[in-house]
């Protein structure tokens, strides 16, 4: 298809419309208007055939999106591949694949845009660029993300050792030795992960539940002051949160660099997000069962431990699930605080200890190839650590059973809403309803 | 007081009635209950305080030290002496990745929860929702890891490009090339990585927005993106700004992607496509504990700067998000 017939395109929709309406039908629909406009009477009155519903000209939808709509694209697509080619290649000769597929990609905009201009109108031809656009930074960011985690499998799994990565440490590395993947492993920084993250957990969940009460149910003097804290909190950096623990702790000399001086620096990170999440997840639950369990005489407090956290237990699990996948991940603070061995440490009450994040980070800045691979290898098992995390808890914020969940599919907030907000500094506020 | 009953009512006699209080006695368990609540609300309350003050307290030596030189000199305020340590070079280079991170990742993000809220076909929606979120788990050192060992050799040769054909930008130029562990690199891999909290943000604004004026804007006539245009993007424009300064706080305070690209440096740069720079997290993660002419005292005051530039950003960003769901100051 030329441009030059393009616009008549257009057109030959509107005329092939009008023409499909049968000549013989039109007089009758005149006559009639004549008839009308005159005043009945005379004689000879023909019955007037009833008119045919004229077809309309189908009107240009934008979203209406056909073959050739496609094929616009594809052609679009193809030819600012040649012509990038020849101008990044041929003219200018320049390098790398990144370089080309941006250029690619504003060419690729561009002649979408002329082409839907010659072909339909200024307006589409907006309208589609803009959809390209949006659909393709989308697509972008979730291929990135799908990537990035085949990526990680990709890069560990060639070398992997798997009895040696899960049953030794990093005390028998030598670097003359050959097949020294198979004499060291990860064992050390999975217990001190799984280590510093309980203790973190056990500390800072209850303490971030009761703030998250104290917001959503006592709501007593300064619980204002407290929301706009917990807000400031969530987005206090990682690395303050780790030269805190440091500066109170280690350098007065309470502490020595230990798992647990990690987990209190876990404590901060975790204690914002899981509040205020926790503090969503009570918000949604119906103020009915609260006045019902007190019209009934309960205390207080037993109206949260029997009614409330029942109620929302499956969103405070959600929470704490991400909360963990969040810290799991968190090396800066625990630069400052475990401090990172190469050796086994079982008690986190004492001296270093090593975590997955921290033998990512020092084992990746070596110049030996077998540290890297280990980094790798340790990076896929942090990852799936999150990625099992992550899962559990969208099962777990998914609402159980057909019947609760209609029964409760009313008062709950779409339940993605805060799956990503335990790793997204917004506060709470009171829910306002428009 | 009761009522006497018992007074004849010959005249209306115009007293008003004693409103009745109800007092609610606590019974020792709800007190304990709310006392234990209460303390760990204020606990939270005193973690803040304490961060900023023991940051503070042992930060002050150093700014003793150095004096206003600590913002305006990089590295040793007097070469050779311990007369202090400025953090310019570090200053600039936080704002400048942070600067490229949001040119990079906000509009990737605002595009991204376009597509999430307007454009995703609803089946598919929850899951590419999901993906987003799943982006936001990913640990910043699996993205430094990646951004090391993949990003960087394909991003030289477009720096290359720029640097050949963009030079004209002064921030495009380069006077000393390798072009690798560079700034707009750690900006580029720090823009990815505010992607998905900018775009959840955007996403529920956007979702926030009324039906009815999206269904006017679309039964006038106006295409998907003239309703975006028209009625979305005013009504989420306070939001959008919020979420945008809310990356722009987690761009800042990044550490472990950035400290993996960048290695560091104490002289001011603008030429970002270039090996050199730093930041203040990355000069805090990679300075700690080495001994060199950073002194304990220097790395916390940094610490101290960095938090309270995080801290206004983030009140001021959430400020206005809120702001934007509540729905206030917007005129359709």
């Amino acid at each position: 298809m030329t441009t030059q017939t393009a616009p008549e395109g257009i057109l030959v929709t509107t005329t092939s419309a009008s023409t499909q309406t049968p000549p013989a039908a039109r007089p009758p629909v005149t006559e009639r208007s004549a008839d009308g406009g005159s005043g009945s009477g005379t004689g000879s009155y023909e019955p007037p055939t009833p008119p045919r519903p004229r077809r309309l000209p189908s009107p240009i939808r934008p979203s209406a999106f056909g073959a050739e709509d496609v094929f616009l694209l594809v052609a679009s697509a193809f030819s600012a591949l040649c012509l990038v080619w020849i101008v990044f290649y041929q003219l200018t000769s320049l390098s790398g694949g990144l370089g080309f597929l941006v250029a690619w990609y504003f060419t690729f905009l561009a002649l979408v845009w002329l082409g839907t201009t010659q072909l339909i109108e200024r307006q589409v031809a907006t309208d589609r660029v803009v959809g390209v656009v949006v659909v393709s930074a989308a697509l972008l960011v979730i291929g990135l993300v799908l990537f990035i985690v085949v990526w990680v499998a990709y890069k560990a799994l060639p070398s992997i050792h798997w009895v040696a990565l899960f049953t030794k440490d990093q005390k028998n590395f030598q670097v003359a030795d050959p097949n020294a993947l198979s004499q060291v492993g990860i064992l050390h920084a999975i217990v001190g992960t799984v280590e510093q993250v309980l203790i973190a957990v056990a500390i800072g969940v209850p303490f971030a539940v009761a703030t998250a009460i104290y917001l959503n149910e006592v709501k007593g003097f300064g619980s204002r002051t407290v929301r706009t804290v917990v807000t400031a909190m969530s987005g206090t950096p990682s690395v303050v949160a780790g030269i805190f623990i440091y500066s109170m702790l280690i350098l007065t000399g309470v502490l020595h660099y230990s798992g647990f001086a990690a987990s209190l620096a876990l404590v901060v990170i975790l204690l914002p997000s899981v509040t205020r999440v926790v503090e969503e997840v009570l918000r949604v639950v119906p103020s009915g069962l609260r006045e019902a369990s007190q019209a009934l005489g309960a205390p207080e407090w037993r109206t949260v431990w029997s009614v409330v956290l029942p109620t929302a237990r499956s969103g405070v699990v959600t929470a704490v699930l991400l909360g963990i996948a969040r810290i799991v991940g968190e090396t800066a603070p625990l630069l400052f605080t475990a401090f990172g061995s190469q050796v086994m440490n079982l008690n986190a009450f004492s001296h270093d200890q090593a975590s997955l994040p921290l033998v990512i980070w020092s084992d990746v800045r070596q110049a030996q190839p077998v540290l890297i691979d280990l980094a790798f290898q340790a990076a896929f098992v942090l990852m799936t650590l999150v990625l099992i995390l992550f899962v559990l808890a969208r099962i777990f914020s998914r609402p159980r059973g057909r019947k609760s969940g209609k029964r409760r599919g009313g008062n709950r907030p779409a339940e993605d809403d805060f799956m990503a907000r335990i790793f997204v500094p917004i506060p709470i506020e009171e829910s306002t309803d428009r | 007081m009761a009522i006497d009953l018992d007074t004849p009512r010959s005249e209306p006699q115009h007293v008003a009635p004693t409103p009745i209080t109800i007092t609610r006695d606590y019974s020792t368990p709800d007190r304990i209950f709310r006392r234990s609540v209460q303390i760990s609300g204020g606990g939270v309350f005193l973690l803040l305080v304490a961060i900023g003050s023991f940051l503070a307290w042992y930060g002050w030596p150093a700014f003793e030290t150095a004096g206003w030189g600590f913002f305006t000199h990089s590295g040793p305020v007097t070469p050779g002496s311990s007369s202090g340590f400025g953090v310019l070079a570090s200053l600039t280079g936080t704002v400048e990745v942070a600067f490229v991170a949001m040119l990079v990742g906000a509009p990737i993000a605002i595009c991204t929860a376009l597509f999430l809220s307007e454009y995703a076909p609803l089946k598919t929606r929850p899951t590419m929702i999901a993906m987003i979120d799943l982006a936001a788990a990913i640990p910043s050192i699996i993205f430094g890891l990646w951004a090391f060992f993949e990003l960087q050799p394909n991003v030289v040769g477009f720096s290359t490009w720029l640097s050949r054909h963009a030079s004209f930008i002064p921030f495009f130029k380069v006077t000393s090339p390798p072009l690798n562990a560079s700034i707009f690199i750690a900006g580029l891999v720090v823009g990815i990585m505010i992607v998905p909290i900018v775009a959840s943000i955007c996403r529920e604004v956007f979702s926030l927005a009324p039906a009815g004026e999206r269904e006017a804007a679309l039964a006038l006539g106006a295409s998907r993106w003239q309703m975006i245009r028209t009625v979305v993007m005013p009504f989420a424009r306070g939001g959008m700004i919020g979420a945008v300064m809310l990356g722009l706080g987690r761009a800042l305070e990044e550490t472990i992607a950035v400290s993996i690209i960048l290695g560091g440096s104490y002289k001011v740069t603008t030429e970002i496509l270039q090996h050199g720079g730093s930041t203040i997290s990355q000069l805090i993660a990679t300075n700690f504990g080495s001994g060199g002419e950073l002194g304990l005292h220097d790395l916390l005051l940094c610490g101290f700067v960095l938090f309270l530039l995080t801290l206004v950003i983030n009140l001021a960003a959430s400020a206005i998000v809120n702001r934007s769901r509540s729905g206030a100051g917007v005129d359709l």
